[in-house]
């Protein structure tokens, strides 16, 4: 919901989590800048991805992003693994979360009550009615990223980390601190969700 | 199997985690429930799709330049023979620094900041014995050298018969990043083509300017940023440049 609050005051809400005007004066390690720009950066397009897809704001985005790389940069000499990509994931995730709460305070209808009660309707439901003889036809980028923005969450996530970032069931657990048995049902549920939109539309088209 | 255990089996027989036992139970499934085998038809279609189009995005640079700007920035590059030492160790310390030294991503922002750098490169490369680590005028003897060495080898091109004679190679340090560089020569000039992987993989017609004496001819194509680096005059540095896009490119095709 675009607009619903002004400019200035969204750095300051990231801002504020970690503090890191302080952090900039007091770690100032220029070999640690090194090996974690080395180890972290390569992956800011994929963290940009990710932000994207959950936040589903540009600008929310990016401002999740850079609160994420300098958590990880605070964090970087108790880093011991998993692989950089899903550490990332982890804190950028973190970060979401507080935006989502956030949000949950302006508007009412928190995010995470919608995302449980999709989560428990049953799997079967979407994928019944669609004939079978359809097929499923091409689409565009921007058509791709539309859909896969309108699952809801925690099914975009899991389905973001899994088709858009190719982490591994595991690490996808890891990350969102679920057993890989949700895992696999919320991806069950993700890709028939996106099945069924994906035809409908096609559907419509005609 | 019912369709419902199928449906969530069904996801890691798609990606691949699912044990053989398991696989060919929901196999079976599929083979005999037309429903089932149309989502997993579906499903991978699905994928195949979004892994074609794309479906991720890019950083906006100016993200990328403010997380830049609130890290500590890096002090002066250690030296180059401090870098090959490390590699030369072989440890399994300067492994894990080796493959730190991966994304060799170089920022746009600071191209005053890098030309210089690149000039000083090809400065220091002109002292006695700092040219080339590998001494060879064939192409296949410089190529495998920097495997290993770098995430992506630089493209090594013999050029002799277009009239710029491949020295060697050398691995360098350009912006606090491990870099390669081929080395080559015109009767007494020597070029540096310095190669470095960028995350724009858009082609970037050639531009030629000049710094502290030298020309830089910068090109990208590939996902390779290039630059070329020599006392030549641009019109012949503008030449070497051609001919090496020229030879890449039929190399290529
Ligand atoms: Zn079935």
């Amino acid at each position: 919901m675009p607009g619903r609050r002004i400019e200035t005051g969204r750095a300051k809400i990231f801002a504020a989590q970690t503090g890191h005007e302080a952090m900039k004066a007091s770690e100032e390690d220029p070999e640690k800048a090194r090996r974690f720009r080395e180890a972290a950066l390569p992956y800011l397009d994929d963290a940009y991805t990710l932000a994207r897809y959950l936040l589903r704001d540009a600008n929310d985005a990016e401002d999740a992003v850079q609160e994420c790389f300098l958590r990880a940069y605070k964090h970087f000499d108790s880093y011991r693994g998993p692989a950089m990509k899903p550490w990332l994931f982890t804190i950028l995730r973190n970060v979401c979360r507080a935006e989502y709460a956030r949000r949950a305070d302006i508007k009412t209808g928190a995010i995470e009550d919608v995302a449980d009660s999709a989560e428990a309707t049953p799997l079967w439901h979407e994928a019944q009615e669609t004939p079978e003889a359809q097929m499923l036809r091409e689409k565009d980028s921007a058509a791709i990223r539309r859909l896969i923005a309108s699952l809801a969450e925690p099914f975009r996530e899991t389905f973001v980390l899994r088709e858009i970032q190719n982490l591994s069931y595991r690490e996808i657990a890891d990350v969102a601190a679920v057993p890989v048995g949700t895992v696999m049902s919320r991806l069950a549920r993700a890709r028939a969700m996106l099945r069924s939109a994906w035809l409908a539309e096609q559907e419509q088209a005609k | 199997m019912t369709c419902e255990e199928a449906e969530v089996l069904l996801q890691a027989l798609i990606d691949g985690e699912l044990d053989a036992g398991h696989a060919r139970e929901v196999e079976n499934h599929i083979a005999g429930c037309p429903r089932c085998a149309a989502l997993a038809k579906d499903y991978r279609a699905m994928s195949r799709v979004i892994a074609d189009k794309g479906a991720s995005y890019t950083a906006p640079p100016e993200l990328r330049r403010r997380i830049e700007a609130a890290l500590p920035q890096p002090r002066a590059a250690p030296n180059r023979r401090a870098v090959l030492r490390g590699f030369a160790l072989g440890s399994a310390v300067s492994a894990m620094a080796a493959t730190g030294l991966v994304a060799i991503i170089l920022r746009n922002d600071d191209k005053t900041r890098i030309q210089s750098e690149l000039v000083s490169a090809h400065l220091r490369s002109l002292q006695a014995g700092h040219l080339t680590d590998v001494l060879s005028t064939d192409q296949h003897t410089v190529k495998p050298w920097f495997n290993g060495k770098l995430d992506v080898a630089p493209p090594v091109i013999d050029l002799t018969a277009k009239g710029f004679t491949l020295i060697g190679g050398r691995l360098d340090y350009v912006d606090a990043r491990a870099i390669g560089a081929v080395v080559y020569r015109r009767r007494q000039h020597v070029i540096n083509l310095f190669v470095a992987q960028t995350s724009d993989i858009e082609r970037h017609a050639a531009r030629t300017s000049a710094r502290q004496g030298f020309n830089i001819r910068h090109w990208s194509n590939h996902g390779l940023n290039f630059w070329a680096v020599s006392d030549l005059g641009a019109d012949e540095l503008a030449e070497f440049g051609d001919k090496f896009e020229a030879a890449m490119k039929s190399a290529a095709s």
